[in-house]
């Protein structure tokens, strides 16, 4: 990587092999990522396809001379819009998946078809139009790739330099105002708070799962002082997946305290056994 | 290797961007799916800064990240609007002006 970036500092002078061997591997990689990305269900795992397509393409931009976009890319898309867009599918539920009936018959043959062509069409136009092999850098690139670009930014783009950063905070407003949302009842105090849980009769926090001798795994129901199990204890989503799962805690429960009487009887005949001898 | 090589891998992942938006139906993977485009566009103009030896292609593809992300905040955010009224992160149960 560092011979990569090194190289591409100072123009596009790489080994033609090396350049070719790794543009061929991130090629690969990065198209058979984003293939993946639309098949997958899940959102995440798309997520995280995203990210190899991203990275591979910050090394891509590196191998062209472009350093500064390289680590753009890696700080700005992969830090930030990939984060953003994995905060979001958590906050919006993991397990929403696509659903597979199709609202419009024939969209997907139909999708892939117009995909296909639209592919071909560039391909064909591009292939068309003449693409010469890489310019010898100019002058204006200046001292290296990052002074030529801000040299380009300051001077050439100052003023969609400075539209940009209104872009950029109307944006920042436009998402506080959409998440905003009006109370629409005063904020509980904590008087109200207290007073409530006085009201429900349970003034204690619930008893905490698995505080039971011979487990600690948190799908282990507590054990109250007179000897009975309390579901209270443990979360409902636990045992929602213990369910999923053909768990069942219960019954190891039952057999904890059957072993745990036998126990008990055992300890008491060899006590009275001892008691018998010392007589 | 060539501007023109990786000017072809651009179009080819255009194509897949695109073909996913036009596939899935869950509107965060299309937001992903269009952030995919964008990247490849990027590629195609850092590709071109290359061919003709300056860098204003890829102060256009800087500008094109910047958009990208405020692109993307306001587009969540409205998502996140969206889900809280529905419950819903599919594109078709956003349907409340056709009827």
């Amino acid at each position: 990587m560092t011979h990569v970036l090194l190289a591409a500092g100072s123009g596009t002078n790489l080994d033609p092999l090396f350049s070719k061997g790794l543009f061929w591997i991130l090629a690969v990689l990065s198209v058979g990522a984003a293939i993946t990305m639309i098949f997958m269900r899940q959102a995440v795992h798309c997520a995280l396809m995203l990210a190899i397509v991203m990275l591979s393409l910050a090394v891509l931009y590196a191998m062209q001379g472009a350093p500064f976009l390289a680590f753009v890319q890696i700080i700005v898309y992969t830090g930030a819009v990939l984060m953003l867009f994995l905060f979001v599918v958590m906050l919006i539920g993991v397990t929403t998946s696509d659903s597979l009936v199709e609202t419009i018959r024939g969209q997907r043959v139909w999708a892939a078809l117009g995909g296909l062509g639209f592919l071909i069409l560039l391909i064909v136009g591009i292939g068309h139009a003449a693409i010469g092999t890489a310019a010898p850098q100019t002058a204006a690139n200046g001292s290296g790739n990052l002074t030529g670009i801000a040299k380009l930014i300051f001077t050439t783009y100052v003023f969609p330099f400075e539209v940009t950063s209104a872009l950029l905070i109307t944006a920042a407003l436009a998402a506080m105002v959409l998440t905003h949302r009006e109370l629409t009842e005063p904020k509980p105090t904590q008087r109200d708070l207290s007073r409530r849980r006085v009201a429900s009769g349970q003034v204690a926090p619930e008893p905490p799962p698995g505080v039971y001798a011979l487990h600690n795994a948190v799908d282990m129901p507590a054990m109250l002082p007179d000897g009975s199990t309390t579901d209270r204890s443990v979360s409902a989503a636990i045992s929602q997946r213990d369910m999923e799962l053909g768990r069942n805690p219960q019954a190891e429960v039952t057999s904890d305290l059957e072993a745990e009487e036998r126990l008990e009887a055992e300890r008491q005949v060899e006590a009275a056994a001892r008691g018998r001898d010392e007589q | 290797m060539s501007p023109a090589a990786y000017v072809f891998l651009a179009v080819i992942l255009f194509a897949i961007g695109g073909m996913g938006v036009l596939v899935r139906r869950n509107a965060i993977v299309i937001f992903m799916c269009i952030e995919l485009m964008l990247n490849a566009c990027n590629l195609a103009f850092v590709a071109f800064a290359r061919m003709h030896g300056n860098l204003d292609g890829q102060v256009v593809a800087f500008f094109v990240m910047v958009v990208a992300a405020a692109e993307v905040v306001v587009g969540l955010a409205i998502l996140m609007a969206i889900y809280r009224a529905r419950r819903s992160a599919s594109v078709d149960d956003a349907n409340l002006l056709k009827y």
